[in-house]
C-alpha cells in the first residue's frame, strides 16, 4: 500500500504550520520525517490521520483521496498512528485495550479467545512480545508502546505513523523497536517515523523528508545522507556545538546522603539517593522518564521535603524545604516544564524576570510597593544580555517561543551567579540553535565556579556536556562514572535497571 | 466552528464588547416587555429616567450602588486569585453584626473615631467569617465554593437568632430588629434630603486602593501570580497558602464593610432584610467588570441603576420589577460571552 500527501497547507491564524507539503511513502518503506520542534511534523500527521482538516491539499492512499477530517476513514484505509503520549486505559488489560472500539456494540459477548489468538500471532510475527492478559499499568514504557503498535496492527493498519517513538525508550528498547519495524516492512507495511534524533533516522529509515518552518526542505535517500548534511538541512545553517572543557572540580556544593522521598500510597520516589555535585563540574543524571527524576528535581528546587536522609548545600544541612530558602541559598533552578512551572504565562516578561527577587530591596520601596523603574531597567538589561527575542519586556510571556522562554528562565537564574544550578530537561522541545545557547550558558556558569546537575532523558545531551554521569532507575541512583569511561550502550543497560553495570569503571 | 486564541485583542474590541453585550441584553429583554403589551422604547426611557433622570433618582441609584461596590470588590479580589468566595452575603452580615455590637452603646467615641472604628470592626468580622473556609481549603483541599456558600445560611440564622432573642430591640414593637446605632456612629448624609451616605466615599476609596494595590504592590503581584499559575508562583517562592489567607481577609473585609455601611449609613439598625442579596449581586458586579476594581464602580452603578429604574418604571407602567433581575442576569451572561469574543477569534467552518 502506498501513501501520498499532495500540497497540504494548514494555517493557524497568521502562522502557516504546513505550507504546500508533498511527500510519499512506498510499500515496505520507512520514511523518516525530520524537523525541529515547530517545523510542522505533528500538524501534518494530524491532518493525515484526520484530526485536523487541511486548508488545501489532499491525502491519497493507493491513489484514492481520503475524506478530510475523518479519522474513521483514515483507520479504515489502513492508517495507524502511535502517539508520543500513549492513549491507553491503565486499568484495563492489554487485550481489552487492543480490542476496545473494534467490536460491535450490538453483540452480547466479546470473542476474547479469537482476539487473544490474533494478538499472539501478530506479536510473534513482529517481535512485539507482551502478555495480552496483563493490566496496562503493570507494563513498562517499552511494553506500552508495543501495545500501541499492536492496537494499530489489530485494526489492519498497513501504514504506521510513529511520533517520536524513542523519546521514552532506553537505547536497547529502541533497538528492539527498530527490529520490529524491519520485520514489519519486510512484510510490506509502510512506516512514517517522526523524529529529530539524527542517528536513529540514519539507522532505521530508507528515505528522509526534512521539514523546516512548515515547508519541505528536501527528500534524500538515507544511504546518501550523513549527520552533518541532515542537521544542516533541518536547521538551515551549520550548527556549532559548544566545546566542553574539563576543569578541576572544587569543593562539594550539594551533597545528598541516603535521601528518600515517599509518594502517594507510600511508593518510594527516591530510595536512599547519595549524590555529590562539586564546584566547576557538570553532573549528568540519565534515566528513562518516570524513574524519580521529577522527585529529585522538586527536592532540589525546594518544593518537596525528603522523608529521610540529609541534603547539604555548601556544607550546611537544609532544614526547611521551601523555594524561598533555596533561592536564598543561591540555588538556580531550571524546571522541567517551563510553561507549567517556570513562568506565569499571562504575566509580562519583566514580571517573570523579577519573580524570584521580588522581595529584595532594589525592587521595592516603602515596604511593599514595587519600584517599576528599577524592575524594568533590570528586565531590559537581562533581555539584552540573554538575547530574549519575540516580545519586549512588556510583552506577554506566553507568546515567547520555547527557546526564548528558556532564555528568560536562564536569565533570571544565572544573573544571580548561583552556587548550584539544577537544570531539569533544559533542552526539551528546543531547536538546535537554542540548545547550543542553553548549553553554552551552563558551561559558562560551570567555568565561573557553579556546580551543575543536568537531569535529562537525552543521552546525547548528557554525553555532550557532562563531566560525570549518574543513572537513576526506580528511585535509586548509581555511583558516578566519568563521562569518558561510558558510552550510550552501557548507560542504556544501567537505565534498564542494571545500576551496578558501571561498577569498576567509576573514576 | 472553532475558537482560536487571539494574541492581542485590539483596544476598540475591549471597550466595545461589554457595551455591545449590554445592548444585546436590552434587545433580548425587550421581548419580555413586548409580552406585557408596553411599548419597548418608552419602558426603557422610563427605566433610564427613573435611575438617572433626576437628582433623587441619581441619589437613590448611588445609595443602592454603595454596598454593591464593596461586595463587587470582595468578589473581584478573591476571583483574581481563583479563590471562589461565594459568601459575601454572610460576610456582609458579619460586618453588620460587628457594627451593631460596638455601635449600639458598648462604645461611645466622637464620630471621627467612632465611624472608622465601626468600619474596622466590620472588616475584621467579615475576614474572620472566611477563616474557616480558607483553612479548610489550604489544609484539607475542601472546595471553598461549598463552604462559603453554606456559611451564608449559618450566619443568616445566627442573625435571625440574635434579632429574635438577645439583641431584639424592646422599643421595636415586636419587629425583629436590633437597637439603633448611636448618633456618633451614624454615617453623615452626603446630599441633603436623600439617603445617600458616606459609605459611597468608603466604597470609592476602597476601589481606588484595591486597584492601586493590585497594580503596584508586592501583594498584588503575588495575588495575580497565584491566580494565574499557582504552580509557577510556588516555584518562584511565593507562598500560595499565605496569599490565599491574605486574599480571604481582604475579600471578607470588603464585604464586611458593606454591611457596616448599610447598618450605620442607610438603615440605622440591623434587620433581617438588611441585604436583598447584595453579596450575591456582588459576584455579578465583579463579573460584569471583568474583575477590574475601577470597572466594579461602573458596573455597580449600572446594576443599581437597573434596579432603581425598574422600580420606578413598574410604578409608571404595568411591568413587574422582576424585569430588573432578568436584565441584570442577561447582561452578565452577555458580558461573559462578549469576553470570550475578546479572548478568542471565531472561525466558521
Amino acid at each position: 500500500m502506498t501513501l501520498e500527501i499532495r500540497g497540504v497547507t494548514k494555517r493557524f491564524g497568521a502562522l502557516v504550520a504546513n505550507d504546500a507539503i508533498s511527500l510519499s511513502v512506498a510499500e515496505g518503506e520507512v520514511l523518516a520525517l525530520l524537523g525541529e520542534n515547530g517545523a510542522g511534523k505533528t500538524t501534518l500527521m494530524n491532518i493525515l490521520f484526520g484530526h485536523y482538516t487541511a486548508d488545501a491539499g489532499e491525502v491519497l492512499v493507493d491513489g484514492t483521496a481520503l475524506p478530510p477530517g475523518d479519522t474513521r476513514a483514515a483507520i479504515a484505509a489502513g492508517v495507524g498512528m502511535v502517539h508520543q503520549h500513549f492513549a491507553l486505559a491503565d486499568n484495563m488489560t492489554v487485550l481489552e485495550n487492543i480490542t476496545l472500539g473494534t467490536e460491535s456494540l450490538w453483540s452480547w459477548r466479546s470473542d476474547a479467545a479469537a482476539a487473544r489468538r490474533r494478538i499472539r500471532e501478530m506479536a510473534d510475527a513482529y517481535g512485539l512480545a507482551v502478555d495480552p492478559d496483563r493490566r496496562v499499568d503493570e507494563l513498562s514504557i517499552g511494553e506500552k508502546q508495543r501495545v500501541e503498535i499492536l492496537k494499530a496492527l489489530y485494526r489492519h493498519a498497513r501504514i504506521l505513523i510513529l511520533d517520536e517513538p524513542t523519546s521514552v525508550l532506553t537505547p536497547q528498547e529502541a533497538d528492539r523497536l527498530f527490529e520490529t519495524l524491519r520485520a514489519m516492512t519486510a512484510e510490506g507495511l509502510s512506516v512514517i517515523f517522526i523524529s529529530h534524533k539524527l542517528h536513529e533516522i540514519l539507522a532505521i529509515s530508507d528515505r528522509v523528508t526534512v521539514l523546516r518552518r512548515g515547508a519541505v526542505v528536501g527528500t534524500v535517500a538515507t544511504a546518501e545522507a550523513d549527520r552533518e548534511s541532515l542537521a544542516e538541512m533541518m536547521v538551515g545553517h551549520k550548527v556549532a556545538r559548544p566545546r566542553v572543557e574539563h576543569l578541576e572540580p572544587g569543593s562539594p556544593v550539594v551533597e545528598l546522603a541516603g535521601v528518600t522521598v515517599s509518594g502517594a500510597g507510600g511508593a518510594r520516589l527516591l530510595d536512599g539517593v547519595t549524590l555529590t555535585v562539586r564546584e566547576r563540574e557538570i553532573v549528568g543524571l540519565a534515566g528513562v522518564a518516570g524513574n524519580g527524576q521529577s522527585a529529585l528535581a522538586a527536592l532540589l528546587s525546594g518544593t518537596l521535603a525528603p522523608a529521610a536522609g540529609d541534603v547539604r548545600i555548601d556544607g550546611e544541612t537544609v532544614a526547611r524545604f521551601s523555594a524561598r530558602d533555596f533561592i536564598a541559598r543561591r540555588v538556580g533552578r531550571i524546571p522541567e516544564d517551563r510553561h507549567a512551572t517556570g513562568v506565569v504565562g499571562d504575566m509580562a516578561v519583566w514580571e517573570n524576570l523579577i519573580a524570584e527577587q521580588l522581595r529584595e530591596p532594589p525592587f521595592w520601596r516603602w515596604g511593599r510597593i514595587i519600584d517599576f523603574a528599577a524592575c524594568r531597567a533590570y528586565a531590559r538589561r537581562l533581555v539584552e544580555q540573554f538575547d530574549i527575542r519575540g516580545a519586549g519586556i512588556d510583552g506577554t510571556t506566553r507568546l515567547l517561543s520555547g527557546g526564548n522562554m528558556q532564555k528568560l528562565i536562564l536569565a533570571r537564574t544565572l544573573d544571580r551567579s548561583p552556587r548550584f544550578i539544577l537544570a531539569s530537561q533544559p533542552i526539551r522541545g528546543l531547536d538546535e540553535g537554542a540548545i547550543a545557547a542553553v548549553h553554552q550558558r551552563l558551561l559558562d556558569a560551570k567555568r565561573e565556579g557553579a556546580a551543575v546537575l543536568v537531569i535529562s532523558e537525552d543521552l546525547d545531551e548528557i554525553l555532550g556536556i557532562a563531566d560525570r554521569v549518574v543513572v537513576i532507575h526506580g528511585g535509586r541512583v548509581s555511583a558516578p562514572l566519568d563521562v569518558g569511561a561510558v558510552d550510550a550502550r552501557r548507560l542504556g543497560l544501567m537505565m534498564a535497571g542494571d545500576l551496578a553495570h558501571g561498577e569498576g569503571a567509576a573514576a | 466552528m472553532t475558537l482560536e486564541p487571539r494574541e492581542h485583542a485590539p483596544l476598540w474590541l475591549v471597550v466595545l464588547a461589554p457595551v455591545a453585550a449590554v445592548a444585546a441584553s436590552l434587545v433580548l429583554c425587550s421581548v419580555l416587555i413586548l409580552w406585557t403589551g408596553q411599548p419597548v422604547l418608552n419602558a426603557y426611557r422610563l427605566l433610564l429616567g427613573g435611575a438617572f433622570g433626576s437628582s433623587f433618582g441619581i441619589a437613590e441609584t448611588l445609595t443602592r450602588a454603595t454596598p454593591l461596590i464593596l461586595t463587587g470588590l470582595a468578589a473581584a479580589v478573591a476571583f483574581r486569585a481563583k479563590f471562589w468566595n461565594i459568601g459575601a452575603e454572610g460576610q456582609l452580615y458579619c460586618g453588620a453584626l460587628a457594627a451593631t455590637w460596638l455601635g449600639t452603646g458598648m462604645v461611645s467615641l466622637p464620630p471621627v473615631l467612632m465611624i472608622p472604628l465601626l468600619f474596622a470592626a466590620g472588616a475584621v468580622a467579615g475576614g474572620v467569617a472566611l477563616l474557616v473556609p480558607v483553612f479548610l481549603k489550604t489544609r484539607l483541599k475542601v472546595d471553598e465554593v461549598v463552604t462559603t456558600l453554606l456559611l451564608n445560611f449559618v450566619i443568616l440564622l445566627l442573625v435571625n437568632f440574635l434579632l429574635e432573642g438577645p439583641w431584639k430591640d424592646p422599643m421595636s414593637l415586636g419587629w425583629p430588629q436590633a437597637a439603633p446605632i448611636v448618633d456618633e456612629g451614624v454615617l453623615p448624609v452626603l446630599l441633603a434630603k436623600s439617603r445617600l451616605h458616606m459609605g459611597l466615599l468608603v466604597g470609592l476609596a476602597a476601589a481606588l486602593l484595591v486597584w492601586a494595590a493590585m497594580r503596584w504592590s508586592v501583594w498584588g503581584y503575588e495575588i495575580r501570580a497565584v491566580g494565574l499559575n499557582p504552580q509557577a508562583a510556588t516555584f518562584a517562592g511565593i507562598s500560595v497558602n499565605l496569599t490565599m489567607l491574605r486574599v480571604a481577609m481582604i475579600s471578607g473585609g470588603l464585604a464586611g464593610m458593606a454591611g457596616v455601611g448599610e447598618v450605620a449609613g442607610l438603615k440605622g439598625y440591623l434587620t433581617l432584610d438588611l441585604s436583598p442579596g447584595f453579596g450575591y449581586a456582588g459576584i455579578a458586579v465583579a463579573m460584569l467588570a471583568a474583575l477590574h476594581p475601577i470597572g466594579v464602580i461602573l458596573s455597580a452603578v449600572f446594576l443599581a441603576g437597573i434596579y432603581v429604574g425598574a422600580d420606578s418604571m413598574s410604578r409608571a407602567v404595568n411591568i413587574p420589577t422582576y424585569i430588573a433581575d432578568v436584565l441584570v442576569a442577561s447582561s452578565v451572561l452577555a458580558v461573559l460571552v462578549s469576553l470570550m469574543f475578546v479572548r478568542f477569534r471565531v472561525r466558521w467552518r
